[in-house]
Parts: structure tokens; C-alpha cells; sequence
């Protein structure tokens, strides 16, 4: 059974500063790097590869340097890469995402899996995994924290809920957005390193994926944005000092209205 | 295709647009903006900062639909066996003072089986009319049959504003029905308001991990979509006998038919860990030491009516669950109040709890990063200081 992993390349979150002068974002030396979430959803694709035979293909859609985070994928043991890059998806938002995704997947088509990280550390919508099943028209589970079982027609997964799980049985083709829970990623391998150096990625454009040019970009994206600010950074406060009972008494008096 | 352009002969070289970039993509030559277009992403920050109209941002013109048959704010209301969540009465709320900004009617969304009586008593949280759908397939979410109905109710009733909570229902549902309406769709809003004038809603959020903030509107599609974080809202009162106008609705079978199979519904972690929900949490990270540390929480948080909260340290150090995770890979929390006790506060963490109101932090490094956001900072063991604090507000609370 084929797989796809969905993945997004996003500045390293350890180097996003704010100038304190200025109060924006300083980007200069921000390194790129493979979505946190991302990296379970390749795991994840990888394992059930090795346990149902097939291959993985990891998708990204994003300018030309995106083409590293394919490498890297391919490095933890994915097979194929596909870059999805052209101006033409300037501006895009979840919408016009999720759908030009969608697009990319039809072409590569022959899926049986689909998997997304829950969300990107950049924008945490978690709108583009969901909008793919939506657009391409298949079931979808989000949140999945483990897949119990799996065959070439169904898997039954456990989706995390905010009071527990649930376990939900789906037919396939399906697209699985997945949680950290679900596995511990394993480090590159020295031949999936080798491999990811020489493996030749695809590289398609919007005529490539045969999209509906109005839907693509800023034209297929309904939002705009309007205003972009920076925060109060917020401040430290005071520090309470004394033995423990005393901080205790002192606390309890600080927070008496807040607790009841 | 879309492009943007700098009008040289209105640009003055003040260079706020370079600062409002948020992707790097301005710089200044000869006293003029310059853009490059490998860095943008025409997102529109630019446009908004120029005080001098020199940026021009230009969106083909596509297909407009009826814009002005689209009215009414529609919250959709959340139900876990029977019982309509919180956060759908802190949306109500918000809804409330948006549809009165317009000047149309607050309508509560309820999915659901066998819930008439839920359905009427939304009026009494400032709901005007009531859409509910019942059926056996509705009973607890399913992805399929929430999406085509919510959809479906969409499409006939056409409301200019749809809300839905940022929840794990929230956030898988109302993502798909977005696409099916061909509508914009904001995640995880922390403010909402009116432009009066052109009838936008206007949806304010965090963006890269809440260093900066972004307003977002949907000029051109109708409704207009956005999801709430839980606690940033104020929930609506109850009014006594209030009523709301409930409009039953069934569709066709199709409507209710399911791909995916609902097997089971586990509740593992008990009433203390819903972390979106709480009020009142007290996290712990490596400091604790281990297992018997995190029990020194509990006690506190169950003397607070509080959940108990972990660094990502902690959970893979397996001293507690994963459900218990805040932060970037874990769960974003705002409660009242934060407890951090030995926490060290890694930009990771920060993330998932910065915007909390009130922040303890108890850690034994007068250096360590989290006093740089803590309300209350105290310097000390965590072994002595937490059970203390438990101790204090045991006596102070009665309990």
C-alpha cells in the first residue's frame, strides 16, 4: 500500500526572537526546518510501510529551499519527494493549501494512507489536513494517537479526545492527522542519509497539477490579512522570597481572589 | 494571478513596511521599498502598515457570490453526551455582542440525539433562534455526518458569521465544511470584532507560537469562519425564561451517513485533566524529580479544583501521560492560573501557556528563563514549597 506524508518546512521556533527595539520578529540566521508535528506524521508513514510493503512519498508545498525538508524526509525513510512550488501559490491560506495539496495527491494518486502532522508550529491552524479529506472527498481522523490494526480496506485508530479517546474505524483511502503520542520518530539513518542526498525530487508547478488557477494563491484564498502586530511581551513580575511556609502565606494572600 | 507592486512616486522611504513584513521580504534601495517576490507571500502586512497607500496589492477578480443574502451570527454549540460545552456558552456570549454590532440575530447550531430540551434552553444564553438536528447519527460526533449537515445548514440558511470552538471536534469539522461552502476560515481567534461599515468580521490571532498577532478578515466569501480558543471569551449569562425561536430540521438519509465507525468512547484520565477547560493548573517539568514529585501536584490541584499540567520533559521522561503536555507539541492552555513548578521555561513551553493570566512560578534557579514571565516568581525547592502552598490554601479554603 502506498502512503503520503503531507509536511511543511517552518522557521525553527528555538530561533524566533523578537527585537526588542523595533518589537518584530528578527529572522536573519532562523533556520528552516522540518515541521515538530511533521516529523511523527513521517514515522508514522514509514512504519506502516514497513509493516504493509508499498512506498512513501512526502509532499510539500512551499518555495524551492522547501526541496531540503523532502531531503530530510526521504533521509527517515521515506522514498519519493514531491515539491510543490510555483508564485502562483503566493498567499495561499488553508484554503487555497489544502487545496492545491489536494491536487498534487490526485496526480500522485495510488494512495492508501494519507498522513499530516496535527498542526504547523508556524501558523497552528490545523485546518490544512482536514481541508485535503474535504477536497479530495475521503474519510478522514484527526488527532490519531495510535493505529490499532491496519489492512488494504480498513484501520481502526484511536483519535485523542480532550476526556480520553475514541476508536474509530475507517475505510481506506483515509487521511490521518497524528499527535505526538502516536511514536517516538527514530534518527536518520547513514544509508537514508546517502539516499537523501542522490534521490531526485519532483518538482511540479501549478500546470503540473492541472489546478484551477482561480483557486490557487492569493485568488483561491477567502482570508486576508489586514493587520499584523506585535504583543506586549509580557513581564516578569515580582519574586516572593522567605521560607517556605512564608512564600506559601504570601501566595495564598496574592491569589485569595483568584481562588475559590 | 495576484500581484503586489511598490508605487515609487508615493513611497517615501520610511521603511515601516520592512518592519512589518513578517517574512523578511523588504528591503530598502535608494530610499524605496523594494520587494522580493522569492520571500513574499503577498499576505498583505505591508499594505496594511503603509501610511502613504504606496503598496499596491492586487487580487484578480474572481466570481463574487450574493454577499447580502448571508445574515445572522450562528455559534455552533459543542454536546458530549447530551451536554453542550463550555465553550460553546463562552461563543454564545461573544456571538451575542457581534450580532448585535450588526444588527441581526445570535442562532445557536445543536447536533445531536434527543435533545429538544437542550435545544431550548439555549435561549436562556442569549441565543434568539435555535437550528437542531436530531437524529441517531448525530449522537456523538462523526466527522461525516456533522460536516454534511452543518453544510447543509449552511447552504439553506446562510449565515454572514459561523463560530465553532477550537476544540478537537471543533477543529476537524469545521475545517471541512469551510471547503464545502467555499468559505474563509480563521483558526484559534483570541478577539473578534465588527467593521460596521463593511459588515467583516474582524478575527484576531496568534501566529509563530504567539510572538506576533494577526487580524484576518474574508472580504468576498460569505459566511465568514472562525475558531475560538477556549477561556478568551466571556461565556453568555443565563437569563431565566429567555426563549429562542427552535427550528427543527431533518434532512434526507445521505445526510446521516458515516464512512467511519465510532467503536468505542474511552474516558481515561478522569475530571482533573482537561487541561482546555481548566481553570486553575499546576504543571510540573523535570525539577519534580519523577513520579512521586507529580504526586506533590495533584495534591495542589486537587485542593485548587485545578488539572495538572506537564513540561514535554516530563512526559518523556514518562512520568505522566501525554494528555497532560502543554506547549508547542502538547496542548495550549490559558487558564486563570498557571503553576510552574520546576519548569524551567524553554520557548517551547511558553508557547502553550504564555497567555495565561495569572503565572506561579516555583523553581530553585533564580536564572531559569520562566521568572522572565512569571506574575509570581519563587525561588526554592519544589519538595518544600509546593506541598507548603498546598498546606496554606488547604487551611485558607477550609478543605
Amino acid at each position: 500500500m502506498n502512503i503520503i506524508v503531507c509536511i511543511k518546512q517552518v522557521p525553527n521556533t528555538t530561533d524566533v526572537k523578537i527585537d526588542p527595539a523595533t518589537n518584530t520578529l528578527v529572522r536573519d540566521g532562523v533556520e528552516s526546518v522540518i515541521n515538530p508535528f511533521d516529523a511523527y506524521a513521517i514515522e508514522e508513514a514509514v512504519r506502516l510501510k514497513e509493516k504493509l510493503g508499498g512506498k512513501v512519498t512526502a509532499v510539500t508545498m512551499g518555495p524551492p529551499q522547501a526541496e531540503k525538508a523532502l531531503r530530510d524526509a526521504i533521509a527517515l525513510g521515506c522514498d519519493e519527494g514531491v515539491l510543490v512550488s510555483d508564485r502562483k501559490f503566493a498567499g495561499s491560506d488553508t484554503w487555497a493549501t489544502s487545496y492545491t495539496l489536494s491536487a498534487a495527491i490526485e496526480k500522485i494518486g495510488d494512495y492508501g494512507v494519507i498522513v499530516c502532522g496535527k498542526q504547523a508550529s508556524d501558523g497552528d491552524t490545523a485546518q490544512v489536513g482536514p481541508g485535503i479529506s474535504a477536497h479530495l472527498d475521503i474519510p478522514q481522523v484527526t488527532y490519531v494517537r495510535k493505529i490499532r490494526g491496519i489492512n488494504e480496506k480498513t484501520a481502526v485508530v484511536e483519535r485523542m479526545t480532550e476526556e480520553g479517546f475514541d476508536v474509530v474505524e475507517t475505510p481506506l483511502p483515509c487521511l490521518f492527522t497524528v499527535v505526538k503520542e502516536i511514536n517516538t520518530p527514530r534518527m536518520p539513518s547513514i544509508k537514508g542519509m546517502m539516499r537523501a542526498k542522490s534521490a531526485k525530487i519532483s518538482k511540479w508547478t501549478a500546470a503540473d497539477i492541472d489546478a484551477e488557477p482561480a483557486a490557487l494563491g492569493l485568488d483561491g484564498s477567502p482570508t486576508r490579512v489586514v493587520k499584523i502586530f506585535t504583543p506586549e511581551p509580557r513581564k516578569g513580575g515580582e519574586i516572593i522570597s522567605g521560607s517556605a511556609g512564608d512564600v506559601a502565606k504570601e501566595l495564598a494572600e496574592l491569589l485569595k481572589g483568584e481562588v475559590v | 494571478m495576484a500581484s503586489i507592486r511598490i508605487l515609487l512616486d508615493k513611497c517615501v522611504g520610511c521603511s515601516l513596511c520592512v518592519k512589518a513584513c513578517p517574512f523578511g521580504a523588504i528591503h530598502m534601495s535608494e530610499g524605496k521599498a523594494v520587494i522580493d517576490m522569492g520571500k513574499c507571500t503577498l499576505c498583505g502586512s505591508c499594505v496594511a502598515a503603509c501610511r502613504f497607500s504606496a503598496i499596491e496589492l492586487e487580487k484578480s477578480a474572481g466570481p463574487k457570490k450574493d454577499l447580502s443574502a448571508y445574515k445572522d451570527v450562528w455559534v455552533f454549540c459543542e454536546q458530549k453526551k447530551g451536554v453542550v460545552q463550555s465553550i460553546s456558552y463562552e461563543l454564545l456570549g461573544e456571538g451575542r455582542k457581534l450580532a448585535d454590532k450588526l444588527g441581526v440575530k445570535l442562532c445557536a447550531v445543536l447536533l445531536g440525539e434527543g435533545l429538544d430540551a437542550v435545544a431550548e434552553s439555549l435561549g436562556e444564553r442569549g441565543a434568539d433562534k435555535v437550528y437542531y438536528v436530531g437524529h441517531p447519527a448525530l449522537k456523538a460526533y462523526q466527522d461525516d455526518p456533522y460536516s454534511e449537515v452543518l453544510s447543509r445548514l449552511v447552504e439553506e440558511y446562510k449565515p454572514e458569521v459561523l463560530l465553532c470552538g477550537a476544540t478537537t471536534i471543533g477543529r476537524s469539522l469545521i475545517s471541512r465544511v469551510a471547503i464545502k461552502a467555499d468559505a474563509g476560515l480563521t483558526a484559534d481567534c483570541t478577539a473578534l470584532d465588527i467593521d460596521p461599515k463593511e459588515r467583516l468580521l474582524l478575527q484576531t490571532r496568534p501566529a509563530f507560537g504567539g510572538n506576533i498577532m494577526a487580524t484576518i478578515t474574508a472580504p468576498n466569501h460569505r459566511p465568514q469562519m472562525a475558531t475560538v480558543r477556549h477561556k478568551v471569551m466571556k461565556e453568555a449569562p443565563v437569563e431565566k425564561g429567555r426563549k429562542a425561536e427552535v427550528v427543527k430540521k431533518d434532512y434526507p438519509a445521505e445526510a446521516y451517513a458515516s464512512r467511519t465507525k465510532l467503536l468505542e468512547m474511552v474516558e481515561e484520565l478522569g475530571a482533573t485533566v482537561n487541561l482546555s477547560e481548566a481553570d486553575i493548573i499546576v504543571a510540573g517539568g523535570r525539577g519534580m524529580g519523577g513520579k512521586e514529585g507529580f504526586a506533590l501536584l495533584e495534591d495542589l490541584a486537587k485542593v485548587l479544583g485545578g488539572a495538572v499540567g506537564a513540561s514535554r520533559s516530563a512526559v518523556d521522561a514518562d512520568w505522566i501521560s501525554y494528555a497532560h503536555q502543554v506547549g508547542q507539541t502538547g496542548k495550549t492552555v490559558v487558564p486563570k492560573i498557571y503553576f510552574a513548578c520546576g519548569i524551567s521555561g524553554q520557548i517551547q513551553h511558553l508557547i502553550g501557556m504564555q497567555s495565561s493570566k495569572i503565572i506561579v512560578a516555583v523553581n530553585k534557579d533564580p536564572e531559569a528563563p520562566i521568572f522572565k514571565v512569571a506574575t509570581y516568581g519563587i525561588v526554592g525547592d519544589v519538595n518544600e514549597v509546593v506541598p507548603a502552598i498546598t498546606r496554606e490554601f488547604k487551611r485558607v479554603l477550609n478543605k
